[in-house]
Order: C-alpha cells, then sequence, then structure tokens
C-alpha cells in the first residue's frame, strides 16, 4: 500500500530526501553538535520557517487543492500557539513561583501557588484570578490536545456553518477574514483572559529543561519542526492523492458537477478545512516557542492574506510549492526587514530596504498573480514534465 | 436685615454715582470695624462699600474674609498682604502696588471671627451676583452651581429681583429652586423646588436630586425611631453574608472572623524551632494542616477561636440591616425619589435617542466606506482589497491641500473633487493594469489587490511617516448641536450623515437616470450582449471601477475628519466595509445602506450592553454578522431567481 | 409501460413573477427513453433542475422509485445517489484530471469522505473502468487530461460517467449541440443502449436528432405539456404548429 502510494507519488520521495539532508547539513552546521556556522538565533529562524512551511502546505490544500480561499488559516496557526504558550507559561511562572515562595515562613498550600502563579501572569491586565480558558493550563497533554483540538472544533463549527448555507468563493473568504477579525479582537480583549495586547511571553523556556542551553533546546525545536513537516507533507500528500484527492480538486474546479455526481461536497469541504486547521494549529505550536513571544497582532486578518500569499507565489495545486513559496518569502522578509540587507545609495535617494520591502513584496505579488498564476512550483512542472516527455520517447 | 439691606444695594447701583472715591478712603471712614470686625460692626462697613463706586471690593472682601487685610499701625493704612517668611508682602488696596517690608512689627491683622467671616462671604456672593458686568455675574452663579452651600441661597434670592438679563434671570432662579430644594428651610417650599426641578436632565439637577437621597449604611437590632429608611436590606439579595457580617463586625456588634491570613499570621509568629502547635512547619503545606494547627493554638489559648457558622448566622438574624436617608424628613425624599423616577424616566428617552443618533452616524461613516465597494464589488464582482488605500488616499490628499491652502474651509472645497480626481486616477489605473486580466479569476484579483495595498499602505509610511496627520475641519463644523446635557451631536457627525445622504442619491442617480448607469447594468447583465449594442464593455469597467474608486476618497477625506490620518485607516476600515456589502445584498445600492445601517446600529446596541469594551463589541458584531450570513447568504436585499446567477 | 419511476405531478415554480413551471406534470417509466422538446424558455432546464434537487418548487410533488420516495427534501448528492444521474448542456467533464480519474469519481460506489479516504478497495473498479471506456469508446485516451478530448469526446465521457453511476434515470441536456454528424450517430446509439435498462430523458432541440432517438416525446410551452406521444403525432398537433411557426 505504502509502496504504491510513494511509487505514484515520486515527488514525496524527493522531498523527505531533501528535507533529511537540510536537516543533518543544518545540525551538522549548529552551535550545540558541530562547527557552531549557524548561530542559534539563526537555527530559530530555520526551525520557525520549517514551521510557516507546514501551515503553508495545509493552506495550500485547502486552497490549491480544494478551492477555499481561507483567510483565516493563520488564525488557527496562532490558536495553536496560544495553545501551548498557555502550558509554557504556567508551568515556567509555577517553578518561578515555587522558588520565590520558599522564603516564607509556611510551606505554600496549593491555593497559594495558584494565586501567586495567577497574580505572576495576570497582573499585566489589573487581574489574579485565572479565567475559565486556563483551567487545563496545568497539564501538558490536555494543552497539547487543544493545540489541534481548538483550531479543529472552531474550523469545525465555522466551516458546518458556512458550507452548509453554500457561501463559496470570494464570499468565503471575506467570511473567513471577518471570523479572523473577531477572533484576534477576542484575543486582544484584556478581560477575556489571554493578556491582552501583551500576549504570552518567555515561551523559549521550556520548563524541565531549564538547565539545557538554548543551543540545544533550539536544535531539538529545529528537528521536531522537520519531522512535523516531513509528517505533515506525507499525510497531505496522501490526502491530495488517489480518489479522494481526485474528488477533492473536482470540488475546486466544479462543485455543482460533483454534486450532480452523488458526493457530499460539504462533508468533503468541512474534512479538508478541519484538518488542514488542526495541522495549522500543531505547526504554530511549534512555531511560538521558538519565536518566545505570541501576540493577537500575529492572528489579524493581515497574517492569513500574507499566508495566501507565499502559496501563491510558490504555487498553487503542489504541495512542494508551498514549502517553495513560505521558505523563500519568510526568510527573505526576514533578511530585508532585519536591517542586513545592503541599503542602494540612488545618489538623490537611499533605498532603505527596512521603508521598500514591502513594496517590492507587494509588487512582486500583483506580477506574480498576473503572469506567473502556477509560481515558483510551475517552473519545477515544466521542468518534471519534459523530464517525462524524455522518458517516453 | 441683610435682605433689606441689600435691597437698598441694589438700588443705589442703578443710581448714578456722585464722584469718584477710592477704596482706602471708604475703609477709613470704618477704620475699627475693618481692624477688628465683629457682628456688629461688619454690616456698617459692608453697606458703605456696597453703594461705593470703586473697583476691587469683591478682592477686598475675598481677603478680608481670608485674614490677608493687614493695617500699618502708623498711618492706619490697610493694605492685603501676602506674608512673607517674617517679613509681609504689602499690595495698595487701589493702585496694586506692592511693597515689601522685613518684618510684620508695625502691622496689626485684621482677623474676623466665623460668623463675620460667614457675613463676609454672603456678602461677597451679593456683589458679584450682582455686579455690573454679564459675565462675572455668570461666573458667580457658575461657582455656586459647581460647588452649592446653604450660605448662597440668602444672596442669591437677594439678587433676582435686579436681574436685569432675562437669561441670567432664569438660570439664577434655576439656583434658587436646586438651592431651595436642598438647602431650604421649609419644608413646603423645598418640595415645592423639588417637584419644579423634576423633569429637569442636567448634571446639576440631578446632583441636586441624589444628594437629597444620600443614604448611608447603618446595622442595628432595631431600626430606631424616626429614622428615615431607605431600603431594609435582605441579605444575599442586597448584600452578602459577607459584607454583612463585616458591617457588623466594623460596628463591633459581632466578634471577627478568622481569616486565612490571620491564620498564617498568627501560625508564623508562633514559629518555635521548627514547630508550631506541636506541629512541625514543613507539613504545614495544606489548608487543612494549617486549619489543625491553628485549632491547637486556640484549645491552648494561644489564638482567637474561630467564629461557627452558626454564631454567623445567629449574628446575621438578630440585627437588621439597612439604608436611611441623610435627610431626615420623608416627606421631602418622598418627593426627591419622585422627582428621579421623573428625570430617569426621561433620562432613558433621552439616551436611547443620543444613543439612535450615535448609531445612526457610525452607519454614515460605514455607508461611506462602503458604497464605493457596493459598486466595484457589488455591480462588478471584483474584490478591491485596496479600497481601504483609497480611502486612505482620499484623507491624505484633503492632508496635503490643507498643509498649501490654510483656510480650512477653502481647503475642504478644493480636497473633496481632489480627494475624487486622485482616486479615480488610481482606481483607472489599477483597472487598466491590474485588474482588467483578472475578471474571471475574482480570487486572484483578491491577492493581487491586496499586494497593491501592500505597496499603497508602505508609500504612504515612506511619505508621511508612520504618526497619525491632523486634518482639521473648519471651524463652523468643530462645534456640537446640544439639545440638552444628554443629547448632543457633533457637527461633523450631522456633516457626513449629510454627506452619506447626498451620495445615496448621487450614486441611485447615476445608476438609475444617466446613460452611463444604463450602460453599467446592461454590462453587468450581459456583457455579451451589451458588447454587440455597441456599448464598449472595457470602457464602462474602466469608469465604474474608477468611480467607486473616486467615492471612496471623498469618503476618506470625510473619515479624515472624524479620525486620524494614517496609512492604516484603510485596512480598519476594510473588513466592516466587506461585511457592510455582503450583509446588505450584493449588487443593489439600498442593500449597502440597509447593511450599514444594521451593522451601525448592532454594534451601538452591543455597546450599550457593555460600554467600557468597544473591542467585544466588534467582536459580538462580527459573529453576528456570520451568523446572520447564515439565514441570509444572499444579504438583506436580494436578488432572486435567475438574476442571482447561481 | 406502466412500470413508472418518476412522477412530476402538478409542480409549480415562480423566479421573481416569472412562472418558469405551471402545473407540470410527467411521468416516466422504467425502462423508458423520453425525448422533451419545446421553444427557449419552455422551462426544459428548469424541470431537470426540480428532479435533481437544484431548484425547489413552490408547489407539487416529485415521487422516484417503486417505494415512492419524495425527491423534495432531498440534496442534490442524496438524489444523485439515489439513481438519478444528470449530464449538462455544457460539457462539464473535471478538465484537469485524467479521463480514468474522471469515471472513476463517477462510478457507483461508496461516497463518503471517510470511507474514499480509507477505503481504497480495488473491487472491479479497473474492471468497470475498462467497461464504461469501452463503451463510450475512449479506452485509449483513459490516461490523456481529459482538458485535452475534443468536444464530442468530451460529451461521450460525460455520459460515460453518467453510465458509470448506473443510474436508473438518466436526463440528458441537449447532448448533440456542437457534435459532427459521425459522432451524433455514436451519441444516439449509446442513448438508445443506455435505455434498453434504465429510464432515460434526453431535452434536445434537434429534431432530426430526436427522430432518430425514435421514441416517445413531450413537448414543452410555458412551464406545461403542451403535447405528449410519438414524433409524429406530435408534430401534427395544432397547438404545436403554433407554437413552432405560428408566432
Amino acid at each position: 500500500m505504502k509502496n504504491t502510494f510513494i511509487a505514484r507519488n515520486p515527488s514525496v520521495l524527493w522531498f523527505l530526501l531533501a528535507l533529511a539532508v537540510f536537516t543533518v547539513v543544518v545540525t551538522i552546521l549548529s552551535e550545540a553538535t558541530g562547527f557552531g556556522l549557524i548561530s542559534t538565533s539563526f537555527l530559530k529562524t530555520l526551525g520557525k520557517t520549517l514551521c510557516l512551511c507546514l501551515v503553508a502546505i495545509a493552506m495550500d490544500v485547502v486552497w490549491g487543492y480544494c478551492g477555499i480561499l481561507s483567510l483565516g488559516h493563520f488564525a488557527f496557526f496562532g490558536i495553536g500557539g496560544y495553545a501551548i504558550g498557555m502550558w509554557l507559561m504556567y508551568a515556567r511562572t509555577e517553578g518561578l513561583v515555587q522558588v520565590s515562595l520558599q522564603s516564607s515562613a509556611l510551606p505554600p498550600t496549593p491555593q497559594e501557588i495558584t494565586d501567586a502563579i495567577g497574580s505572576q501572569i495576570f497582573g499585566v491586565v489589573g487581574s489574579s484570578d485565572f479565567p475559565v480558558i486556563w483551567a487545563f493550563s496545568h497539564s501538558l497533554t490536555l494543552q497539547l490536545l487543544a493545540v489541534i483540538l481548538v483550531p479543529g472544533l472552531l474550523a469545525l463549527i465555522f466551516g458546518w456553518l458556512a458550507f452548509r448555507s453554500r457561501v463559496t468563493g470570494v464570499y468565503l473568504s471575506i467570511l473567513t477574514q471577518a471570523m479572523t477579525l473577531a477572533l484576534s479582537l477576542y484575543f486582544f480583549q484584556n478581560d477575556t483572559g489571554l493578556r491582552g495586547n501583551n500576549g504570552l511571553s518567555g515561551l523559549q523556556n521550556i520548563p524541565g529543561l531549564e538547565d539545557r542551553s538554548q543551543a540545544v533546546v533550539s536544535l531539538w525545536f529545529f528537528w521536531g519542526s522537520a519531522i512535523a513537516l516531513a509528517l505533515g507533507y506525507v499525510l497531505f500528500a496522501y490526502v491530495v492523492s488517489g480518489k479522494f484527492g481526485s474528488v477533492v480538486r473536482a470540488i475546486r474546479d466544479n462543485e455543482a458537477r460533483v454534486r450532480f455526481l452523488g458526493y457530499h461536497v460539504e462533508q468533503y469541504k468541512l474534512f479538508i478545512f478541519t484538518l488542514t486547521a488542526m495541522v495549522a494549529g500543531i505547526a504554530g505550536a511549534l512555531y511560538y516557542p521558538q519565536a518566545g513571544i505570541i501576540n493577537p497582532a500575529e492572528i489579524a486578518p493581515i497574517a492569513s492574506i500574507y499566508l495566501a500569499v507565499w502559496v501563491a507565489i510558490g504555487g498553487r495545486g503542489r504541495l512542494y510549492g508551498a514549502v517553495i513559496g513560505a521558505a523563500l518569502v519568510s526568510l527573505l522578509s526576514s533578511w530585508f526587514t532585519g536591517g542586513s540587507a545592503p541599503d542602494i545609495n540612488l545618489g538623490f535617494y537611499v533605498i532603505k530596504w527596512t521603508d521598500w520591502w514591502l513594496v517590492l513584496l507587494g509588487l512582486s505579488f500583483v506580477l506574480v498573480t498576473l503572469y506567473f498564476p502556477k509560481g515558483i512550483g510551475g517552473i519545477f512542472d515544466a521542468l518534471g514534465r519534459k523530464r517525462v516527455e524524455g522518458d517516453a520517447s | 436685615m441683610l435682605r433689606l439691606l441689600f435691597a437698598c444695594f441694589v438700588l443705589c447701583l442703578a443710581a448714578p454715582v456722585a464722584h469718584a472715591q477710592s477704596l482706602q478712603a471708604i475703609l477709613q471712614g470704618h477704620a475699627d470695624a475693618v481692624e477688628s470686625p465683629s457682628r456688629k460692626t461688619v454690616d456698617a462697613v459692608i453697606a458703605s462699600l456696597a453703594d461705593a463706586p470703586v473697583d476691587g471690593i469683591p478682592t477686598f472682601l475675598e481677603d478680608w474674609r481670608d485674614k490677608s487685610i493687614w493695617m500699618r499701625t502708623s498711618d492706619g493704612v490697610f493694605f492685603s498682604v501676602v506674608e512673607d517668611g517674617d517679613g509681609l508682602i504689602l499690595t495698595d488696596l487701589d493702585s496694586g502696588e506692592e511693597t515689601t517690608v522685613a518684618d510684620d512689627d508695625g502691622f496689626s491683622q485684621a482677623k474676623p471671627n466665623a460668623g463675620v467671616r460667614r457675613v463676609i462671604s454672603g456678602a461677597l456672593v451679593q456683589f458679584l451676583l450682582s455686579d455690573p458686568d454679564i459675565s462675572r455675574r455668570i461666573a458667580a452663579l457658575d461657582s455656586i452651581g459647581r460647588d452649592p452651600s446653604a450660605d448662597q441661597l440668602d444672596p442669591l434670592r437677594a439678587s433676582i429681583a435686579g436681574e436685569p438679563d432675562a437669561d441670567v434671570l432664569a438660570r439664577k432662579q434655576q439656583l434658587e429652586r436646586q438651592l431651595t430644594a436642598q438647602f431650604g428651610t421649609d419644608t413646603d417650599a423645598r418640595i415645592a423646588a423639588i417637584n419644579h426641578l423634576s423633569g429637569d436632565l442636567s448634571v446639576e439637577v440631578r446632583g441636586v436630586i441624589s444628594q437629597i437621597l444620600t443614604t448611608r449604611q447603618f446595622v442595628a437590632a432595631s431600626i430606631p425611631d424616626g429614622t428615615n429608611v431607605a431600603q431594609i436590606l435582605v441579605i444575599d439579595e442586597d448584600l452578602t453574608a459577607d459584607e454583612a457580617y463585616q458591617l457588623l463586625v466594623s460596628e463591633d456588634l459581632a466578634p471577627a472572623t478568622v481569616s486565612t491570613a490571620d491564620i498564617v499570621s498568627t501560625l508564623t509568629a508562633q514559629i518555635a524551632d521548627g514547630q508550631v502547635a506541636g506541629v512541625a512547619v514543613a507539613t504545614l503545606d495544606t489548608d487543612a494542616a494549617r486549619y489543625a494547627a491553628y485549632e491547637t493554638l486556640v484549645a491552648n489559648g494561644d489564638a482567637a477561636p474561630f467564629v461557627s457558622p452558626e454564631e454567623r448566622a445567629a449574628a446575621l438574624d438578630a440585627h437588621t440591616f439597612y439604608t436611611a436617608y441623610v435627610e431626615p424628613n420623608s416627606a421631602i425624599t418622598d418627593a426627591a425619589e419622585d422627582a428621579q423616577a421623573a428625570i430617569s424616566l426621561q433620562l432613558g428617552v433621552g439616551q436611547t435617542f443620543d444613543l439612535t443618533l450615535d448609531a445612526l452616524s457610525l452607519a454614515s461613516i460605514y455607508f461611506l466606506a462602503a458604497i464605493g465597494l457596493a459598486i466595484t464589488f457589488g455591480v462588478m464582482g471584483v474584490i478591491n482589497m485596496a479600497h481601504g488605500e483609497f480611502i486612505m488616499m482620499g484623507a491624505y490628499t484633503g492632508y496635503v491641500v490643507q498643509q498649501i491652502v490654510p483656510d480650512y474651509t477653502v481647503s475642504i472645497l478644493i480636497a473633496l473633487p481632489l480627494a475624487f480626481m486622485v482616486t479615480f486616477a488610481a482606481g483607472v489605473a489599477m483597472e487598466r493594469l491590474v485588474i482588467r486580466h483578472l475578471y474571471h479569476r475574482p480570487l486572484e484579483t483578491l491577492l493581487a489587490t491586496f499586494g497593491i495595498a501592500i505597496v499603497l499602505q508602505q508609500l504612504a509610511k515612506n511619505i508621511f511617516g508612520t504618526q497619525a496627520r491632523p486634518l482639521t475641519s473648519p471651524d463652523w463644523l468643530a462645534g456640537a448641536w446640544v439639545l440638552n446635557d444628554v443629547v448632543q451631536i457633533s457637527y461633523i457627525r450631522i456633516a457626513i450623515f449629510v454627506l452619506a445622504l447626498l451620495f445615496l442619491g448621487l450614486i441611485l442617480f447615476i445608476l438609475k437616470r444617466t446613460r452611463l448607469g444604463l450602460e453599467v447594468r446592461a454590462v453587468t447583465q450581459n456583457p455579451g450582449m451589451a458588447a454587440s449594442m455597441g456599448i464598449n464593455p472595457d470602457r464602462i469597467n474602466m469608469l465604474t471601477f474608477g468611480l467607486g474608486s473616486g467615492i471612496a476618497g471623498i469618503a476618506g477625506v470625510a473619515i479624515g475628519l472624524y479620525a486620524k490620518v494614517t496609512s492604516e485607516m484603510g485596512a480598519d476600515y476594510i473588513v466592516q466595509s466587506f461585511m457592510t456589502v455582503v450583509v446588505g445584498g450584493v449588487g443593489n445600492v439600498w442593500g449597502t445602506l440597509a447593511g450599514a445601517s444594521l451593522i451601525g446600529f448592532t454594534q451601538k446596541g452591543i455597546e450599550w450592553f457593555n460600554p467600557s469594551n468597544t473591542l467585544a463589541a466588534q467582536t459580538y458584531m462580527i459573529l453576528f454578522v456570520i451568523l446572520f450570513i447564515q439565514f441570509r447568504p444572499k444579504g438583506i436585499v436580494a436578488l432572486k431567481g435567475r438574476a442571482a446567477g447561481d | 409501460m406502466n412500470n413508472t419511476l418518476l412522477e412530476v405531478s402538478g409542480v409549480s415554480v415562480t423566479f421573481d413573477g416569472f412562472r418558469a413551471i405551471n402545473n407540470l406534470s410527467i411521468q416516466i417509466a422504467e425502462p423508458e427513453l423520453r425525448a422533451v422538446i419545446g421553444p427557449n424558455g419552455a422551462g426544459k432546464t428548469t424541470f431537470m433542475d426540480i428532479v435533481t434537487g437544484k431548484t425547489r418548487p413552490d408547489e407539487g410533488r416529485v415521487i422516484f422509485g417503486e417505494k415512492s420516495v419524495s425527491l423534495l427534501g432531498m440534496s442534490e448528492s442524496q438524489i444523485a445517489q439515489a439513481g438519478i444521474g444528470r449530464k449538462f448542456q455544457k460539457p462539464t467533464v473535471f478538465e484537469a484530471q485524467t479521463v480514468r480519474e474522471n469515471i472513476a469519481m463517477a462510478l457507483r460506489n461508496v461516497r463518503g469522505p471517510f470511507d474514499v479516504l480509507f477505503g481504497r478497495k480495488a473491487d472491479n473498479r479497473e474492471d468497470r473502468i475498462r467497461e464504461v471506456s469501452d463503451e463510450i469508446g475512449l479506452t485509449d485516451a483513459l490516461d490523456q487530461q481529459s482538458g485535452a478530448l475534443s468536444h464530442g469526446q468530451k460529451q461521450w465521457l460525460e455520459i460515460g460517467m453518467l453510465l458509470a453511476q448506473d443510474p436508473r434515470l438518466l436526463l440528458v441536456d441537449e447532448p448533440a449541440a456542437g457534435m459532427t454528424p459521425a459522432e451524433r450517430e455514436h451519441t444516439t446509439d449509446l442513448l438508445v443502449r443506455a435505455a434498453k435498462t434504465r429510464a432515460v430523458v434526453v431535452v434536445e432541440h434537434d429534431m432530426e436528432f430526436v427522430r432518430r432517438l425514435n421514441c416517445k416525446v413531450t413537448v414543452l410551452h410555458e412551464g406545461s405539456v403542451l403535447a405528449e406521444g410519438s414524433l409524429d403525432h406530435v408534430t401534427n398537433n395544432k397547438d404545436v404548429i403554433d407554437v413552432y411557426l405560428g408566432r
């Protein structure tokens, strides 16, 4: 079974191979185990990029294959980050509080510990009580479940509402954007218990791993991200191949016709929407411990549109296209906006990339949409076709 | 007696003044009375000041009252004095000239006692209230309104008769009623005044009424006779059992409970050799263990005992909790309660009206922001994510014009058409260069126009910087139309409302009554047929898109006047605008109006339930829209049947 | 012929005040080949929309099968699963996919997403795909992108997809439009053969094509049945002549 699947999708094998080589090379060059050519902060950037690639392939499946231009998948990504961030913050603060309470005359009661953690975490929003949504934050297992279940459930409910009333095309995009805006506004509020626009911070400190250096922890997270990307890639390659993939692509091209073939289009869309939302949640849960901080601005509608931009530049309807787009644009973005790109002096005006990168990105995006609708992945397609034709002759 | 005196004073004011005198001269006539004033002599001094045509009397009275008048014993001259260490700074009462002396030898301070000071204060109020300068009289009335007190009542009453200005007279009468209601001595007069105030919405009146209705919380075994009880408090309804018990404790009617913190501090205080009450400290890491240890202490007589729940309940049962009015006369508080009920009814009506106006102006803003989109998205089916940036361009156009043309009225009149032209041109350019190629790929239009939106936003940031730029409205738009203390609406919001109505009319006119509108409808309904009838669809699409964009530009100027101009202002409106169009029903101007109204009113309505949190209101509003789309996927004003194009 | 499969009775539907279908009643037996003709706007396509669940009628009944199931409460996909297949006027095959994938998708089989995702049973699938592709003459093109097919081949592929669905009732909208004479003949054969075992309803403008089908004809006009019978019978009907020629 596996064999036939891989045999039918040789690109999956190539991708896994490339990812494995990349992971090994980065590991060898990293500070923790090798030559130290890759700094820990760049290692984190690479790990984060892998997570962005994972959410990008999820976006590609829902948009490139199923035709739903969701402007909400980065919100699911952020929710995953918040879910794991709640545990990280709770567990780390618990450790700190335990230490500080050691000095008091009486050993602390569980209630005192909880109160101290509460005022430590929620002091910034003028509160000290634990909101209801933090009920499971003490348990890593439950928060890990939340990473998958919360985005999944949200996608399931929203998708069920939207698909059953047959909202499609740009209307659906606008509706998903509205959902994303509502979510980000919800997270922005101080009294919803997620620390308002302060967000969650200090996430890079993993409880239980305090004695390990950031170099080592970052490498572990890099590996974790690579494995997640590999598994996600195989999962989605499996989903979009075969008859299921055939139905999904048919829905993208002519939804009504698929309905007349007897398929429950809504169920398929709901399945894809929910599954990709869950994977986005996982990607976010791996991303934010490497980023160290998450705040509601990360969830704003514009982030989800950028996600669509990556996929479009990389090439829709091919999983590796999404990977290329996300990796390329996000790495270029951090290069240009990080101030390391050389400014161009025109004599009368100096082009500072920190100011002009977004202009360049926007323009290139318009050009790609107009003239290269298949994106960068389209080039690979053309090459691949040539090779197949060469084999055939 | 005073009243008679002031009546004379007012008459004297009106009479022509024979000759000018100095304040010092008048005071010298009563030198002893000024220097050591008493209740017997003060009236004479004030009476002599009353008919004196000299300046500075109020200042003198203030200084006198505040013990800042000193007499130079050598020649008996009075000065206004500020003590400066050992020395004095002397101010001449007439010329205002300042001199400094090193010590206060040779000067004696006038020290009026409390009774005299009250008389002086009354006279001071009287002087101000009868000042020939109307603005001083109004200032005096305002100061009474801000800080009313019982002793202002008589001077105020005395000044009413001679008031020449009708408005000031009305204000005086109103204040007189307020003061009577609050401080009057005659019950019937007070009730009459309160009844007269009922239905007045001003903040002052509401303050007076609630002042009369001030209550305090009490607890007693039985309510003492003669108490003007406001309410008997029921435990668990009006106050919690804990609060009630706290009240008992604070009145020394019951023993204090032992709190968790008390336990901790008692235990901590008694730690010896790592043990307390015979238990190792290290084991005290649960509440139960701490309780047990504490009870041991209690048994040993080392700590205050717990109050058992039974004792608590018994203590609560034995007492009555109630609130009582500070005002002892129940007839007056009853009248005030009635007045308050009447006022809060009116207040409710006023607030509802105010909310309606607020919602209307919010709806107008949404409508303005969305109407351009209703044309490009609704009529042409083009998703323009850069629509918000066109709004921003319009606003910045207004800002730039104001930098060049300093007159705000003129600059707004120039900015409106100019903004239209700028964004019309931008819209046409965008349609020609980008959108034209994507008519059959709506999702990609969305993304391409988003790319343009990023570019425009960043360009605005590069040119104008990230800080907000002001777009100042002309003076005639600056104020607010005040109906009463509750209902008021700023002129700028009225202008936006009017502008929204104008646009509605204009768009309807263009679409229904002009050749362009006819051709637009023809092209949207059947482009092939329209083309075969000689209509150039390219031209129509271009013009329609330009029109939609140009309107966004004008909306930008209007929104810029009302909010700040920033590079991100467009992004703030884009999602709401799309929702307005979708909720209203795509392809229909009336739909956009309906959508804007629905969203504006819903948002204000939700804000009304939870006024402190506009973010929450927006969140729930969006959820409402998402649910609304479930039940009317095609919007409020839906096209049916084949025209819907499904 | 009294083995009624589909019964449409008293159905009316209004779009914005325009009565597209007016008290329409039609019965189709199993097996039967039936042609439905009529001028533009007679309600032919709307009739199909109602049977396949795309349009909900304002009143009337639509009953299907021995168990007399009402189709009115069912969704498009449920109706398709109950055994009604539809071919659209414009050929709508999935052009980005191969002929094999198109047919495989249409095969009568499980339809739920989880069944499709995990239950990839081969069964007699390849046999059935062959069978269908032989029937429509596209066996050689099985691995081609269907977007690369000629117009006629797309029409056949779509009919093939209908056959793969193995429906009891086939609704075919203008199958011969834009075809060469040779292609038409092939199409006629396909339909006649299909109608041996199932009910087939063909909507067509082209009288020549209808004559070749050699079947019972229903004439629709302004949303209701104007005449019914053999082609000769209806073409001699005075009302029909008025409608087609008399305006």
